[in-house]
């Protein structure tokens, strides 16, 4: 039994290392072509890489307190099929609150889902992670107050949708 | 006295167990984000902004198509989009074009598919960018229609 569960667990890893391998396998076949160009590519990267290790940080240790925290039965209540309406306003605001990159999040999301977590919660959380309220000022510097607006009303209209459409698909 | 120390001891015992568990899910999630990561410094260095602004023709249909095209396989923060967004607006780009872009950029994820599939689960991820896509040209086409329609 025990066996089987962790053949499941090594299969699953595999994807991950496989993706990876193939980015690298990508990297070797540039680096033939163009070694200035990969050197500033992992220049880049490696500069991602520096910027997210806090987010990094900040991500585990928020998955660690909600996983104590947060027990299936409360995932459910708030985020699963008997959330309602307040279900739909907690995952929009959750998007818009949350930060760094969004497939940071995704680990989370598993947890959540595997608690209960409605899928059009899920697609509602993050379509709204496109709305950056510290990020307004520059939306606003760019395009102005009203576009910035619209922008954002427009957004949660769409997030809705595609959260109804998500289970409607499921 | 001591129920309640103990209590408390069991209860920090167990906030570092589940931290350590969130540590062992992230970690396994970790080739994927480093693969992502790796990608994200090739996308930034062959796409330049240029060549984004070389493509645009200003037929309002084609060109919100092609910024959410574009916004889609490109990835990064969304600041990085609002200044990219804005340049191209200041280049002549129509606002359709721009919105599809910022909008796609941040909600539909090409390059962050093969991570939220594998996390997610592949009929989610694929319904969910698909969606994303779509309601990019949708959100770009009504915001841009009715910022128009104030005076």
């Amino acid at each position: 039994m025990k066996k089987s569960s962790r053949e499941k667990k090594g299969k699953r890893r595999w994807p991950g290392f496989i993706f990876l391998a193939l980015v690298i396998v990508t990297y070797c076949i540039l680096f033939i072509l163009s070694r200035e160009n990969v050197y500033r590519s992992l220049k880049v990267s490696g500069n991602i890489l520096v910027n997210l290790i806090p987010v990094f940080i900040v991500v585990i240790l928020f998955m660690g307190i909600s996983n104590f925290f947060l027990k299936p039965k409360s995932v459910s209540r708030y985020l699963g099929k008997e959330s309602g309406i307040k279900g739909w306003f907690i995952a929009a605001i959750a998007g818009i609150l949350s930060h760094g990159p969004i497939y940071i999040w995704y680990p989370v999301l598993k947890e959540f889902r595997q608690k209960g977590m409605r899928t059009g919660l899920l697609g509602v959380f993050l379509y709204n992670r496109a709305i950056k309220i510290p990020l307004l000022p520059l939306l606003i510097y760019y395009f102005g107050t009203v576009f910035a607006v619209l922008l954002l009303i427009w957004m949660i209209i769409a997030s809705l949708a595609e959260g109804k459409i998500l289970e409607i698909l499921e | 006295m001591n129920i309640g120390k103990n209590k408390k001891k069991e209860k920090r015992r167990n906030i570092f167990i589940s931290i350590y568990e969130a540590f062992k899910n992230f970690g396994s999630a970790f080739p994927i984000f480093l693969g992502i990561i790796l990608l994200l410094g090739l996308l930034r260095t062959y796409v330049s902004p240029q060549l984004i602004s070389s493509i645009f023709r200003g037929e309002i249909f084609v060109d919100t198509l092609l910024g959410s095209v574009f916004g889609s396989v490109s990835a990064g923060n969304a600041v990085t989009s609002y200044i990219i967004g804005g340049e191209l607006l200041k280049e002549g780009i129509s606002l359709f074009a721009v919105t599809a872009f910022i909008v796609a950029w941040v909600t539909v994820g090409v390059v962050q598919f093969p991570a939220e599939a594998a996390i997610l689960g592949k009929r989610f991820a694929f319904s969910r960018n698909l969606l994303s896509f779509i309601l990019s040209i949708a959100v770009a086409i009504g915001t841009v229609m009715m910022l128009r329609m104030i005076p």
